[in-house]
């Protein structure tokens, strides 16, 4: 973990001064732009990212439900990019929207955890003490729950409702992130910045959210990089045991499931969801891993 | 030590009891019940049924039941398979799982920690960097995804393997292959880390200047150290390997735990569903406590608390 990371020389904001020394934050850009693979790994996402948010308002592309029995599954081909699947519909729209939904559960889950994960470290670490203390036992006793079968259970026995796929990713999500919070928290509190803002009267909350969290957040922006293709991957996961995204939506996973039943018949409907997976999930790690590099030199030990 | 294991025992109970009352709970909360497709059943036919899965009891009683009968792994007959008990399935499944799994965690070591190993040796050079980027890619192909073109490969294109069931042992090659390329690769990646991490060590230097050969260095004295992040990752990996089973096995058609706790979730078998949960939450636990057994005892300094 990168608990040594040092807070930015300069806190930013509009009153740095123009001949300022370099920031962590400029000087993290630096690194990370001769970084090559992580750029690219960039483009990529930003990319896939567009083609999926703009999807349904793509002129070339067709729409993914409509279905043209007679002419079922068809290989790839200049007028469908990545074939049809076995009801004639248009797999390339179909990866892209189902790269919509898997995108938008992998932002949203990493976003609950982020949530979740930032508040309960940042207030287990400020506080300290036995607040503390059961704070973290609690995260202890859940880290040893195998967690994804409570979420198998819950969806199994509630709502397969993509709200519910949301909450539950995201529940999975947040214990590292609290762990990693606590850390910088606990190193950054006794600071004198920290010190200065009590002198001037900022309330415990002001301090917690204002001074202290934006000054951890070279770790967290490396982890939450980290987290989204992990929420990806278990939404896959879960769809692809029939628990997650349901019809007529559809996500990468539920894609490959799907295809996966034809694999012997019609190949290209496992292959074109999966690479489209496999490479965004491949970006984001090359650009996390760039992130890790970049912002957290330091933290380089665990380089995993 | 024995102080140690006897704290972490105990200290296993109420988690395992949290996770117990927390499946419990869950069930009893859930909507409709394992009779929903019977929608037109005599009351007394109901009633029976009921008292077969001791329904109609208390629920204290029941939950009191329940606790004691996890303990011995019974969790009564299946609901979708009421002439099968749970724990009959339970102990078949795990039984296949267990060999697939084990399987799989035995090659990513095997092949993991060498491929770690060699990229930290040559940390920077043209190897290294060809082997972090295949496990990069490693780490980033599902198993899902790889399990399906494996098969396209080798079972419908060049027809050497088969591409489902649990039959002989060439069966077991692929589904073994799908589910542990993510884990060679990860535990290639935290060996190389912790491998980089101690060649810098004063101990190291010490080494190589008494004259001893560089192999000597790196696999006596360097990996002991190198590989006490792939040790703690052993935990997390079992786990994640139990969830990558899950998928293998439905993929390869394979009649392992994990298929089984598929068949319940689709079909709301209350008692097999939970029962599998906690007999894998259990097992995971167990795991755990071996993992950080050894742990401390391949580094002594760490202290057990």
């Amino acid at each position: 973990m990168s608990i040594g990371l040092r807070p930015p020389a300069v806190v930013l904001g509009s009153h740095e001064r123009p001949a300022a020394p370099r920031s962590l934050w400029s000087d993290a850009w630096a690194r990370l732009k001769r970084n090559r693979m992580a750029v690219a790994a960039g483009v990529f996402l930003l990319v896939m990212c567009t083609l999926a948010a703009l999807a349904p308002w793509l002129p070339f592309l067709g729409d993914p439900a409509a279905q043209d029995l007679a002419k079922g599954a068809t290989p790839p081909s200049l007028a469908h990019w990545f074939g049809t699947d076995e009801l004639g519909r248009d797999l390339f729209a179909r990866v892209l929207h189902g790269g919509r939904i898997s995108m938008l559960v992998g932002l949203v889950g990493t976003l609950v955890s982020l949530l979740i994960g930032v508040t309960w470290g940042a207030v287990a670490g400020y506080v300290g003490g036995r607040t503390d203390d059961l704070m973290m036992r609690v995260v202890d006793v859940l880290y040893a729950l195998p967690y994804i079968f409570l979420v198998i259970l819950l969806l199994v026995f509630f709502s397969k409702s993509l709200l519910m796929l949301f909450v539950a990713l995201g529940l999975v999500q947040w214990l590292t992130m609290a762990r990693i919070v606590r850390g910088q928290v606990l190193s950054l509190k006794h600071q004198t910045f920290v010190e200065a803002a009590r002198a001037l009267g900022a309330s415990d909350l002001a301090i917690v959210f204002r001074h202290i969290v934006p000054n951890t957040l070279g770790p967290v922006i490396v982890y939450t990089t980290l987290t989204v293709p992990a929420v990806i991957l278990q939404e896959a996961f879960l769809s692809f045991l029939g628990l997650g995204v349901q019809p007529p939506n559809a996500s990468w996973g539920t894609l490959v499931s799907d295809g996966a039943k034809l694999l012997a018949l019609f190949p290209w409907l496992v292959l074109f969801p999966g690479l489209a997976m496999s490479l965004t999930l491949l970006a984001f790690n090359f650009l996390g891993d760039g992130l890790r590099d970049a912002l957290d030199p330091q933290g380089r030990r665990d380089g995993v | 030590m024995t102080t140690f294991i006897l704290r972490r025992v105990l200290l296993m109970v109420p988690t395992l009891l949290v996770i117990a009352t927390l499946t419990f709970v869950l069930m009893r909360l859930a909507p409709g019940g394992p009779f929903m497709s019977e929608k037109d059943i005599p009351a007394k036919a109901k009633q029976e049924l009921l008292h077969r899965y001791g329904l109609d009891r208390p629920l204290h009683e029941q939950y009191l039941a329940f606790l004691g009968g996890a303990a011995r792994l019974e969790f009564g007959p299946s609901y979708k398979y009421p002439d099968r008990q749970v724990r009959e399935i339970i102990l078949q499944g795990f039984a296949v799982s267990a060999e697939l799994g084990g399987w799989a965690l035995l090659l990513s070591l095997i092949v993991g920690i060498p491929v770690g190993t060699i990229a930290a040796v040559r940390q920077n050079q043209p190897t290294d960097f060809a082997a972090m980027t295949l496990a990069l890619a490693g780490v980033s192909v599902p198993n899902f995804v790889l399990g399906p073109v494996l098969v396209l490969i080798f079972s419908l294109t060049l027809l050497w393997l088969p591409a489902a069931l649990w039959t002989g042992p060439e069966s077991r090659i692929l589904p073994v292959l799908a589910l542990c390329v993510s884990y060679v690769a990860y535990i290639a990646r935290l060996t190389r880390a912790g491998m980089l991490e101690v060649l810098r060590q004063d101990y190291i230097r010490t080494a190589r200047a008494k004259g001893l050969s560089e192999r000597v260095v790196v696999v006596k004295h360097a990996l002991k150290l190198g590989i006490l992040p792939v040790i703690s990752y052993l935990g997390p990996a079992a786990a994640r390997i139990i969830m990558g089973s899950i998928v293998i096995e439905q993929i390869f058609a394979i009649p392992g735990l994990g298929r089984y706790l598929v068949i319940g979730a689709v079909n709301r078998d209350y008692t097999l569903v939970m029962g599998v949960v906690l007999f894998y939450a259990s097992f995971l636990l167990v795991l755990n406590l071996l993992v950080d057994l050894a742990y401390s005892w391949l580094d002594p300094r760490v202290e057990l608390a």
